[in-house]
């Protein structure tokens, strides 16, 4: 076992891991943050996507000894309790944009990291940018509408 | 997976010496080991992690591009100076894994696993890198072996030199699942007109250049000049999703079109799949060449 400490959701946590504790593994089973899923543990299907220092990533893809003082972000932080839902959130239940939910928090992720780089990018870029995140519900028609619409209410948001 | 022993070394000269103990493996940014790890196919005693100490800077020069191997993929794709002067590789690694992944592997981590559809190599191939490591400089033509990399215990991939090219293209059919290259062809043309044609995707062993596709391209740049071209389906990789005499066919197809791209206004990237619509392979080109 060895120590691990980093930033999550702007608190420090300090954990005892072993070498191949996966970050999403930390993230679920030591801190109970379980809003973080595994889908494949392939990483193929973006379950798993938290922002590692502001950058989307495959947190069943990464140990949780790699993240040592790392600044970790998870669907957690976006709303906390009693508050409103963040933009992008809102937008995916706007336009209905999940069914069982499983893959909702890596795609309500990866769509922040997509705002993040295109501000506001078109149908074409949005289905391209979703390659590494599988949904098995919807046909991605809604997640597809409802990140064009987050984003977009991000822009209006920071002008 | 087993559990190892982690250690983040903080100099390359440490890092050495810690890969160089028994059962121990090099980790960058572990897209393709720690997969490998969870399937079984490695499980090494310790990780050697050489995140944060292995270079990553991007900087053109007389010689081409100088790419540091702990450079992630997003940081090449997005590199104004590749974009600009070596568009297709800025271009081609834009469309490795997907953006989560391209946040976290690298250029050394993806020529160190040598995959067998990995993109990276192809273009090393087809654009005569030289891989950089700790001991020496060996060009990419000698570096990949036979699924496997002539990477030494405790040497360590630093960097990557790619000459420029004008005329270079890389075409990709995705498996329909996964959405790696069923098979890649990369396409370049050197300014005195020597051609390099390089497939990956077909061959378990990985990416190798296609030295009858580049014979028949000797008297010219044309993608006319492959019609006769066969890719022997021997040794061919067969799965669920190709047989051998479809990826052959794949093959000879994306050659003839890389080499039309390649020579091309507008050389590029172009990725297909099943369903891609003809609209869209162009607009594909075209966004590549703005």
């Amino acid at each position: 076992m060895a120590a691990v400490s980093m930033i999550v959701n702007g608190r420090v946590v300090r954990g005892e891991v072993e070498g191949r504790t996966m970050l999403v593994e930390f993230l679920r089973e030591h801190l109970g943050l379980t809003g973080t899923h595994v889908g494949c543990d392939t990483t193929q299907c973006g379950a798993c996507i938290v922002h590692v220092n502001g950058l989307a990533m495959k947190s069943c893809t990464m140990l949780a000894l790699q993240c040592e003082g790392a600044a970790v972000t998870t669907i957690e932080a976006l709303s906390p309790t009693g508050k409103p839902l963040h933009p992008m959130q809102a937008a995916f239940r706007e336009h209905h944009a999940l069914q069982c939910g499983y893959c909702t928090s890596g795609m309500v992720m990866i769509a922040l990291d997509i705002a993040r780089r295109f501000g506001e990018p078109d149908e074409a870029t949005i289905r391209e940018q979703l390659k590494g995140n599988i949904c098995r519900c919807t046909g991605y028609h809604n997640i597809v509408k409802a990140i064009a619409a987050g984003a977009r209410a991000m822009a209006g948001q920071h002008a | 997976m087993r559990d190892f022993v982690y250690h983040h070394p903080t100099s390359l000269d440490e890092a050495r010496l810690l890969a160089l103990a028994e059962g121990a493996m090099l980790l960058a940014g572990g897209q393709t080991l720690l997969r490998d790890m969870k399937r079984g196919r490695h499980a090494p005693a310790s990780l050697i992690d050489i995140t944060g100490i292995v270079p990553k800077h991007i900087e053109l020069n007389e010689g081409g591009a100088s790419i540091g191997a702990g450079a992630t993929h997003a940081e090449v794709a997005g590199s104004a100076a590749l974009r600009e002067h070596l568009p297709v590789l800025a271009a081609l690694v834009d469309h490795i894994g997907d953006p989560a992944v391209r946040n976290r592997g690298t250029l050394g981590g993806a020529l160190a696993a040598n995959e067998p559809a990995g993109d990276y190599p192809a273009a090393c191939l087809a654009l005569g890198a030289t891989v950089h490591t700790t001991t020496r400089k060996v060009p990419a033509a000698e570096f990949f072996v036979s699924g496997r990399t002539v990477l030494e215990p405790g040497e360590i991939i630093t960097a990557a030199t790619f000459p420029i090219f004008k005329r270079a293209a890389y075409i990709k059919f995705l498996n329909p699942a996964a959405r790696y290259a069923m098979v890649g062809v990369f396409a370049s043309c050197s300014a005195d007109g020597i051609p390099s044609i390089a497939v990956t995707g077909a061959r378990a062993q990985g990416a190798f250049r296609w030295r009858e596709a580049e014979a028949a391209l000797t008297s010219g740049f044309v993608a006319e000049g492959l019609r006769d071209i066969r890719l022997s389906p021997e040794n061919l990789v067969e799965d669920l999703f190709a047989d051998a005499a479809y990826r052959s066919h794949l093959a000879a197809v994306l050659a003839r079109r890389a080499v039309a791209l390649a020579g091309g206004p507008a050389p590029g990237v172009v990725v297909l799949s099943h369903g891609s619509r003809a609209a869209d392979q162009q607009a594909v080109t075209r966004e590549k060449a703005a």
